[in-house]
C-alpha cells in the first residue's frame, strides 16, 4: 500500500511540473490522498486540453502507417522492407512500424482518447438532462449590457404576451415574470453532441465485434471450377478470435464464365474496361443453381457473406503423356501475373510421370521479346498467347510430407533440362525420351475475397447517427432572449430585447430582429 | 481527341487567363490597402499601437480593384465550370475520373466557395488566398496531371464516385478558403489593415468554414467506407488514402475543440486548420502521386 502510495505522489509531482510548463501558473495542489490522486488523475484524463493532445497524438501515432508497408496489407512487402534494412528492419518490427493499427501504443492512444471522451461525455450528459428540464434563467436587470441588443416602442399594452406567445408557438423555452419573458432554445446542440461522442462508442464496438467475428478469405477459381465455403478450399482465411471457422456458412458456388476487357485507346492503353465472373450459387451443397453475376463494385450476397471479386489471371491447359503415350496430366493451371500486362509465371507438377516432370513457365498473353528482358507481355488481352516453358526432371518431392506452394517447384532433387517456346496447339517432345507436353489453349480464373463481418452494420448505424448529431452541435445555435417591457414617456410600451449566445460565434441578431418585429405588431418570422 | 475535349481545354486555359488579371487585381487592392497605412503610421511612433486603432478603410482606387477581382474571378468560374462540364459531357460521366479532372473540379469548388461567400459578405481581402490555390491547382492540372483518358476502370464504376468524391472536392475547396482565413488571422497584425478584419472575426470565419465543411467531409469518410465494403470487402482497411483521411479529419476535429479550449482559441486554432489543409492536400496529392495505394488509378 506504501508503495503504491509512494508511486502515486511521484507520479503526481511529475505530472504537477507538465501541468506548471503548460499552463505557467497552477494552484499548488493540496496534500491528496491516493483516493485524491486518482479523482485529480480523472479530471486531467478527461479535461478538453487533453483530449486534444490525444487527438494529436492519434493524428501523428496514425502516419507510419502509411509510410511503412503494414502486415495487414502487404506481408510480403514487409518482408522484403525489412530483408533490405538489416539495421533498422527489425528495430522497427520490434516497435510494432509494421503492424501499426495493431500495436500497443496505437491502441493506448485511442483506448485514453475513449476514457477521455467516456469521462467527458457523462457529467455532460447528466448537466444536459438537468438543463433540458430546468427553466431559463430569470431576466438580467440590464438587458442593454448583452451582446445582443434592440429596443422599441409600441401602443399595445398586451405586447408581452404576445411575444411569449410567439415565443412558445416557435418552440422556445419559456418562463415568465412580471414585466419579463426569458426563452432559450437550441438545446438540441448539446444533445447532438453527446449523441455524436456516445455514437463514436459505438462505431468502436461494430468495428470490435467485426475484428472478434468476423473473418475474410481468398480462393482462385477457374473457369469451370468451383468452390465451396469450407475452411480447406481457401488459399488463404484469416478470421478472428471468436469466428467459427469450422461452422461456415455451407453455401458453394461454380465460375462458369469469366470476362475481362481492356482499353486499347492510345490515352489509357491496357487499362481494364470490363471484369465480370457468371457463377452459378447454390446455398447448401444438395440446394439448386441460380445464375448469379459479380463485378467489381458489385458483390454477391448469400447467407450474410459476401464476394467480391478482386483479381483475374490465365489458367494455361496442358497435357502431358508419358514415353508411353499414357496421358499422365490434363488440365489448367492457374498461373499467377507479375505486370500490368499481365506477364504471368507458374508450374506445372506432373507426379504419376516416370520418371517425375516438371516445367516451370510463364505466360504471355501478347507476347513480345525483348532483348535481355526476357519474356514479357505487351498488352493485357490474349492477343497472341505464349507460353514459355522451362522442363525439369527427376523427383518433385512430395512425397516427403512437407506441404509445397503450388505455384513453385523445388528443384533440390530435379535435373534441367531444356527450354520451349509454345503457341496453342504447340507440341513439344521432352528430350531424352518420348514424353510429350501440348499446349492446349487457356482458361482465365478469377480471385474472390468472400468476407464476413457482423460488426458492419453496428458501425454504420452508429456512423449515419454520429454525423446527424455532429450536425445538430454545429447549425444548432443555443441561445439565450429576454424581454422587458416598461411603460414609456408618452404612455406607450417601451420593448427591450437582449439575447445571448451561448456557444461561441452565435449570430443572435436574427432572433432580437424576429422578436422586435413581433414587438411591432407582426409575426416574427425566423 | 474530339472537339469537345479540346474546347473544354481551351475553357481551363481562359480561365488561367482570367484569374491571372484577377489576382493582378487583388493584388492592387491589397497594396493600396497598404498605401492607406503610410500616413497613419507618419503620425503614430509605434507600429504596434497602430493594430489597435479601427482599420482604416481602404481607398477608392483599392476598392475599384477588389471589386475588378471579383467581376473576374466570377468570368474565371463561369469559364471553368464550362470547361468540366464539357469535360463531363466528352467523358460521359462526372468530371473527376482522374486526377487531372479532379484537379479542374477541385479549383472550381475553390473559386466557388470564395464566390459563395462573396455574396454573403465583403471578402475582396480574401481574393488572393482564393485565386492563388486555385492557378497552382489549374497549372499543375494542364502540365504535370493532364491525360486524355476518358474510360474509367471498373474499381470506378459506382454511383459511390459521384457521392463520396463530390464531397471531398467540396470539402477541399471549403477548407482551401479556411486555412487561408486562417493564415490571414495570424498574419492579421503584420499585415496593412486596410479592409481587412480583425483577427478575432477572422477566426469566427474559419470556424464557420471549417464547421460546415466537417460534417461533409465525415459524410465523405463515411461514404468512401461504404463504397470500399463494397468494392473491396472491407470498410476499413488503413489504405494510405484512408489513413490521411483519418488523420485530416482528427486535425480538424482537433480544430473544433481548440475553438472551446481555453488557451487554444487563438492563433493555436488557425494552425491547427492550417495543419488539417497540409493533411488533406498530402491525402490529395502525396498519396496518389508517391504513394502505392488502392486509390492510385490509371491516367494518374
Amino acid at each position: 500500500m506504501d508503495a503504491i502510495h509512494n508511486l502515486a505522489a511521484r507520479g503526481h509531482s511529475r505530472f504537477r511540473n507538465g501541468a506548471v510548463m503548460a499552463s505557467t501558473k497552477t494552484a499548488v495542489a493540496p496534500d491528496i490522498g491516493t483516493v485524491g490522486f486518482l479523482r485529480w488523475m480523472w479530471r486531467q484524463l478527461t479535461s478538453m486540453r487533453t483530449a486534444l493532445i490525444l487527438l494529436f497524438l492519434l493524428a501523428v501515432a496514425s502516419i507510419p502507417g502509411s509510410i511503412f508497408p503494414q502486415r495487414g496489407i502487404d506481408p510480403i512487402l514487409v518482408d522484403a522492407w525489412i530483408a533490405d534494412a538489416p539495421t533498422m528492419g527489425p528495430i522497427l518490427d520490434t516497435l510494432g512500424f509494421f503492424d501499426v493499427y495493431t500495436a500497443p501504443w496505437f491502441a493506448a492512444v485511442y483506448i485514453l482518447l475513449f476514457l477521455s471522451l467516456i469521462g467527458c461525455v457523462l457529467p455532460r450528459t447528466k448537466q444536459h438532462w438537468d438543463a433540458m428540464r430546468s427553466q431559463p434563467p430569470d431576466a438580467p436587470k440590464n438587458l442593454a449590457r448583452l451582446p445582443g441588443y434592440a429596443e422599441t416602442t409600441t401602443t399595445d399594452p398586451d405586447v408581452l404576451a404576445r411575444v411569449e406567445r410567439v415565443l412558445l408557438s416557435q418552440r422556445w423555452r419559456v418562463k415568465s415574470g412580471v414585466g419579463w419573458v426569458a426563452a432559450e432554445k437550441g438545446y438540441a446542440r448539446e444533445t447532438g453532441n453527446l449523441v455524436f461522442h456516445l455514437a463514436l462508442i459505438f462505431i468502436l464496438v461494430g468495428v470490435a465485434i467485426g475484428a472478434l467475428f468476423g473473418w475474410r478469405g481468398n480462393v482462385i477459381v477457374k473457369e469451370g471450377g468451383g468452390f465451396s465455403n469450407t475452411l480447406t478450399q481457401y488459399d488463404a482465411w484469416g478470421g478472428g478470435r471468436l469466428a467459427s471457422a469450422d461452422r461456415l456458412a455451407p453455401f458453394g458456388f461454380t465460375l462458369d464464365a469469366f470476362r475481362a476487357e481492356f482499353d486499347r485507346r492510345e490515352a489509357q492503353f491496357g487499362a481494364p474496361s470490363l471484369f465480370e465472373a457468371d457463377v452459378l450459387v447454390r446455398s447448401d451443397p444438395t440446394s439448386a443453381d441460380a445464375p448469379a453475376r459479380i463485378e467489381v463494385n458489385a458483390p454477391l450476397t448469400v447467407d450474410g457473406v459476401k464476394v467480391f471479386l478482386v483479381g483475374h489471371g490465365y489458367a494455361p491447359k496442358f497435357q502431358v503423356r508419358d514415353s508411353g503415350g499414357q496421358v499422365v496430366f490434363d488440365d489448367a493451371v492457374a498461373f499467377l501475373p507479375q505486370d500490368g500486362n499481365f506477364t504471368s509465371t507458374g508450374v506445372i507438377k506432373v507426379p504419376d510421370a516416370i520418371p517425375q516432370v516438371g516445367f516451370e513457365g510463364a505466360f504471355l498473353p501478347t507476347a513480345v521479346l525483348i532483348e535481355g528482358a526476357g519474356p514479357q507481355s505487351a498488352f493485357p488481352a490474349p492477343d497472341d498467347p505464349t507460353v514459355f516453358l522451362t522442363a525439369w526432371v527427376g523427383d518433385l518431392g512430395l512425397d516427403g510430407g512437407v506441404p509445397q506452394s503450388i505455384y513453385r517447384l523445388v528443384t533440390d532433387q530435379m535435373e534441367q533440362v531444356d527450354v520451349q517456346i509454345m503457341r496453342p496447339g504447340d507440341v513439344w517432345r521432352l528430350p531424352g525420351g518420348d514424353a510429350t507436353i501440348a499446349f492446349t489453349g487457356f482458361d482465365r480464373w478469377a480471385s474472390f475475397q468472400i468476407a464476413y463481418d457482423p460488426g458492419k452494420e453496428i458501425a454504420l448505424a452508429a456512423s449515419v447517427i454520429a454525423t446527424l448529431g455532429l450536425m445538430a452541435s454545429l447549425f444548432i445555435r443555443r441561445r439565450r432572449l429576454w424581454v422587458r417591457v416598461a411603460p414609456g414617456p408618452d404612455g406607450d410600451t417601451v420593448v427591450q430585447v437582449g439575447a445571448l449566445g451561448r456557444s461561441a460565434a452565435v449570430d443572435v441578431q436574427p432572433d432580437i430582429d424576429a422578436t422586435i418585429d413581433v414587438a411591432q405588431g407582426g409575426e416574427g418570422r425566423e | 481527341m474530339s472537339s469537345l475535349a479540346e474546347l473544354s481545354n481551351m475553357m481551363v486555359y481562359a480561365t488561367m487567363l482570367a484569374l491571372t488579371f484577377a489576382m493582378v487585381a487583388f493584388a492592387m487592392s491589397f497594396a493600396a490597402a497598404r498605401n492607406v497605412r503610410t500616413p497613419v503610421a507618419a503620425n503614430v511612433a509605434a507600429g504596434d499601437v497602430l493594430v489597435a486603432q479601427a482599420p482604416p478603410e481602404p481607398s477608392t482606387r483599392g476598392r475599384t480593384a477588389g471589386n475588378v477581382g471579383i467581376a473576374l474571378t466570377w468570368v474565371a468560374f463561369a469559364l471553368l465550370a464550362v470547361g468540366v462540364v464539357l469535360r463531363g459531357i466528352w467523358a460521359g460521366r462526372v468530371p473527376w475520373g482522374n486526377m487531372y479532372e479532379y484537379s479542374l473540379t477541385s479549383a472550381l469548388a475553390i473559386l466557388g466557395v470564395y464566390l459563395f461567400l462573396s455574396l454573403r459578405r465583403d471578402v475582396r481581402w480574401l481574393g488572393l488566398f482564393a485565386v492563388i490555390p486555385t492557378l497552382l491547382t489549374l497549372g499543375l492540372a494542364v502540365t504535370v496531371l493532364y491525360t486524355e483518358a476518358a474510360q474509367l476502370v471498373p474499381a470506378l464504376k459506382s454511383y459511390w464516385l459521384i457521392i463520396h468524391v463530390s464531397a471531398a472536392i467540396i470539402c477541399g475547396g471549403a477548407f482551401t478558403i479556411a486555412a487561408g482565413t486562417a493564415l490571414l488571422s495570424i498574419m492579421r497584425n503584420r499585415l496593412p489593415a486596410g479592409g481587412l478584419p480583425d483577427s478575432e472575426r477572422l477566426r469566427t470565419i474559419t470556424y464557420r468554414i471549417v464547421a460546415f465543411s466537417f460534417p461533409l467531409w465525415t459524410f465523405a469518410v463515411i461514404a468512401g467506407a461504404i463504397w470500399a465494403e463494397n468494392a473491396w470487402g472491407r470498410y476499413w482497411g488503413w489504405d494510405p488514402k484512408e489513413t490521411w483521411a483519418f488523420i485530416t479529419w482528427v486535425i480538424y476535429a482537433a480544430y473544433l475543440h481548440a475553438r472551446s479550449t481555453a488557451g487554444w482559441r487563438g492563433n493555436a486554432s488557425s494552425w491547427i486548420a492550417i495543419a488539417g489543409w497540409v493533411s488533406f492536400l498530402i491525402n490529395y496529392f502525396g498519396v496518389n502521386l508517391f504513394v502505392n495505394s488502392l486509390h492510385s488509378y490509371a491516367g494518374v
